[in-house]
């Protein structure tokens, strides 16, 4: 009731000091909290969290794979690391990530006073840290964690899973609400609150990234959510969905995941295609080149992603039809993509380039995510997907997509924006380091996966035949490196927030355009009291 | 309103009811869990105090969240460009109902024209009804399954078309009241509104006894293979969305009673509204391919 009469008074009183008000101290600043600025920074350091936590499981799954052989742990905790990695990745290091570089960035791309609903993007930050919590607490329950894959695929999900997985699908269902009020808020700001002038075709590619991202994660988080509800019922209360005896079919599950599953790559990766776009102009110091075509090709992307998801299924014995259909659809996407690496290339063209860190991220991101984009090109070749599927090839292929892809773009992402939030320039060495020894290691990591893969080795196994053993073992010392790679990243962070480092001005990269650009550097607690005129 | 060519939009202090909600979803997430595993699995534990600990402190939390918003409406600090953030919040909010529904409706679809079919060895699929399960009979509704199950299906009239009736006249009386409010007729909107709450009682009232039906009397239940599970899920769900629908246009009648809403301020009642014309959308189509088709 207090928070009510604060406001009343602020507002009939001190209209024009509105944004002055006082930020609470303490812990009760980061928890009660409706300002979009803040909720950004727990999203980011929420997700860097569990991108250690999940790394943390990487490391474990790559120290059994070091030597061929039973080493270090049971083939049932190896089966957890390998789900809960992917789990984490997904949920709670990726997708939170670019939700908070949206809450950070949106209201002041658009020139907003906040996001639209704000206290609603407080409690879909909070969701999050519990979600996860029952989802880790649930490795150390009597039977394990889930240990199925982050794909969940029934019966290893039902009939083969421990009792734990009820605590998993509940988890699933509160860090999905957490989503569809996190994808809501950014889709009704993006529609409601722009600033006079800023009309659709203006406003910058990473809006437009995130508003149709955000209408994916609308559309496809509650299929998730009907998907864990089935699983429930199936492995708890006897339902037969996913059970040939009752009349469901398990393949059916697949079905109904990966209409979820790969929209959901998309939600990935769409957000990075608005950061790239954002980083490539101001280095090259030209305007983006096809800005309509970005935008078309953006939409295209998610409208096809919604009928290709059977490409992951293709073993599974479906009529060749659907087979064909699943694969020239695939094969699709990669024209608007195609046009998108064109255009960022395009935008470097005889640009009077610098390679600042950001830059360095962006340039390995299309260099990196474009070998990610060739192998599933490949993968999306009926015959040959036979071939590869389920072995490290895959691995290596959404390995960089997401990683080379996904997390290369959160970072170039944090390093570009970083000092419009503290107002100080980042430790420009640390971050050379960083940017070099996760960009080597990361290779050595993803790079080797692909032979192994084309040679047979099947993904989620912990033993290899002896063959795969000198590959492995460097596959093993690139993880290690790129993990320790990491603290660089967490040093140079832990810098920035005591606000170490030389003040940067309003602008601070020289060819930066944007509104974010226009406010002071660190920017202000609100930015737009009331809208700037976009001329 | 102001003659401000931009009007201030009004960004809320500080709040304790999303980070309560954040705890209750927690609670009855643990809950839950636990509680599933108990009850099924015959064991002691306290999953359903949890669950219900979690419910309580969610109930608190909706309470002093909507208190606030109440108050803050009231006293004229909404905008009309705030007014637009509720009312596009809400239709996305359905759109996610949407899409859930559609996950078991696509369930029921893939069981009714793939799955049961290629069991009875349709495409590809002549050795699997050959050598797995020569006997069955692919038909729907699944009476019989593979593994032998038997159930019977719940025909459309009678019951369902009852509760049709009564969930369709309850959308036009909804309907009716949205207007006696535009034309601040508040002595017809109590009735239309009432009436509407009444009607959706006993619609689950209805929907409980088909139920108790299906179990004692025509051994269709949630273990009856894939035509129950989607039966029984479909109409569950379902079911769960009109109680929590009534249970809102409920609170919109007391709202009422307590003299809430202007003519032209009553977004809480028009979302409720939405939310149940969505509901009885979702039955039409459920009471087409779950009953009729």
């Amino acid at each position: 009731m207090t928070a009510a009469t604060d406001t009343t008074h602020t507002n009939d009183h001190h209209d024009d000091e509105h944004h002055e008000h006082h930020i609470p101290p303490g812990i009760k600043r980061w928890l009660y909290t409706t300002n979009h600025k803040d909720i950004g920074t727990l999203y980011l350091w929420f997700a860097f969290i569990m991108f250690l936590t999940g790394g943390a499981m990487a490391m474990v799954i790559r120290a059994e794979l070091f030597q061929p052989g039973l080493q270090i742990i049971e083939p049932n905790f190896f089966n957890q690391m390998t789900t809960v990695h992917g789990l984490i990745m997904v949920f709670g290091a990726v997708m939170p990530a670019f939700t908070g570089l949206a809450n950070w960035l949106i209201p002041m791309m658009i020139g907003a006073p906040d996001m639209a609903l704000p206290r609603m993007n407080n409690w879909s930050f909070w969701i999050l840290p519990f979600a996860f919590l029952i989802l880790l607490s649930s490795l150390f329950m009597e039977g394990g964690g889930p240990a199925f894959g982050w794909t969940f695929y029934a019966p290893l999900s039902t009939t083969y899973s421990s009792d734990g997985t009820a605590l998993f699908v509940f988890a699933v269902h509160i860090m999905g609400a957490s989503s569809i009020m996190g994808a809501i808020n950014v889709i009704v700001t993006i529609f409601n609150m722009r600033a006079p002038g800023m009309t659709w075709m203006k406003m910058p590619l990473f809006v437009w990234t995130w508003l149709i991202t955000a209408f994916l994660l609308i559309a496809v988080m509650p299929v998730l959510a009907g998907a864990v509800t089935m699983v429930l019922t199936d492995k708890f209360f006897g339902t037969s969905f996913f059970d040939a005896a009752g009349g469901g079919d398990p393949v059916m599950f697949q079905h109904i995941f990966w209409f979820f599953g790969h929209p959901e790559v998309y939600i990935m990766i769409l957000p990075a295609f608005g950061i790239i776009s954002a980083i490539v102009p101001t280095f090259a110091r030209k305007r983006l080149f096809g800005y309509a075509s970005m935008v078309y090709a953006t939409a295209s992307i998610a409208l096809l992603s919604f009928i290709v998801w059977a490409h992951h299924m293709f073993t599974t014995g479906m009529p060749v039809a659907a087979e064909l259909f699943f694969m020239f659809a695939t094969m699709l996407i990669s024209v608007p993509t195609g046009v998108k690496i064109f255009n960022w290339v395009a935008t470097m063209w005889r640009g009077s380039m610098t390679f600042e860190v950001p830059m360095l991220f962006a340039i390995a991101f299309i260099v990196l995510f474009t070998i990610g984009g060739l192998s599933g090109l490949m993968l999306a070749i009926v015959p040959v997907d036979f071939q590869y599927h389920d072995t490290y090839f895959v691995v290596a292929h959404f390995h960089y997509v997401l990683v080379t892809g996904a997390i290369f773009s959160i970072m170039a992402a944090v390093y570009y924006w970083l000092p419009k939030w503290t107002g100080k320039m980042f430790h420009i060495g640390l971050a050379k380091w960083h940017f070099w020894c996760s960009l080597v290691s990361v290779n050595v990591l993803f790079f080797p996966m692909h032979f192994v893969g084309l040679a047979g080795m099947p993904r989620r196994i912990p033993d290899y035949a002896l063959q795969f053993a000198d590959f492995n073992k460097w596959i093993s010392i690139g993880g290690f490196a790129f993990g320790l790679s990491q603290f660089i990243f967490l040093a140079l962070l832990i810098k920035a927030c005591k606000k170490q480092g030389e003040p940067v001005s309003s602008q601070v990269w020289e060819g930066a355009e944007g509104l974010e650009w226009e406010i002071p550097s660190p920017a202000p607690y609100h930015s737009f009291e009331t809208p700037p005129v976009i001329k | 309103m102001s003659e401000k060519e931009y009007e201030k939009y009004y960004v809320p202090a500080e709040s304790p009811w999303p980070f309560m909600g954040a705890v209750a979803l927690f609670l009855m997430a643990v809950g839950a869990g636990n509680f599933v595993i108990e009850s099924t699995r015959d064991k002691e534990g306290y999953g359903a105090y949890i669950l219900g600990a979690g419910f309580l402190v969610l109930i608190v939390m909706l309470v002093g969240w909507f208190r606030n918003q109440i108050h803050e409406s009231m006293s004229g600090m909404y905008s009309a460009q705030l007014g637009r953030s509720y009312r596009q919040g809400m239709s996305w909010f359905i759109f996610s109902e949407v899409m859930f529904f559609g996950a078991f409706f696509g369930a029921l679809f893939y069981a009714r024209f793939i799955s049961v079919p290629w069991l009875g060895g349709a495409s590809n699929n002549d050795m699997t009804g050959e050598v797995l399960w020569p006997a069955f009979e692919a038909i729907w509704p699944l009476v019989v399954t593979p593994g032998g199950t038997t159930t019977e299906a719940m025909p459309w009239t009678g019951l369902p078309l009852i509760n049709t009736v009564l969930l369709l006249t309850s959308s036009v009386t909804c309907h009716y009241a949205h207007v006696a409010l535009e034309q601040n007729n508040r002595g017809k909107l109590k009735l239309m509104l009432g009436l509407t709450v009444l009607l959706g009682a006993i619609f689950m009232v209805m929907q409980v006894e088909e139920y108790i039906h299906a179990y004692t009397e025509m051994n269709l239940t949630l273990q009856s293979g894939v035509y129950g599970n989607t039966f029984f899920l479909l109409t569950g769900f379902h079911g769960f969305h009109v109680t929590l629908g009534a249970i809102i246009l409920f609170i919109m009648l007391l709202r009422i009673f307590k003299g809430h809403f202007t003519p032209d301020n009553h977004f809480a009642f028009m979302a409720a509204s939405w939310y149940w014309h969505f509901v009885d959308v979702v039955w039409v189509i459920l009471f087409a391919v779950v009953y009729i088709f």
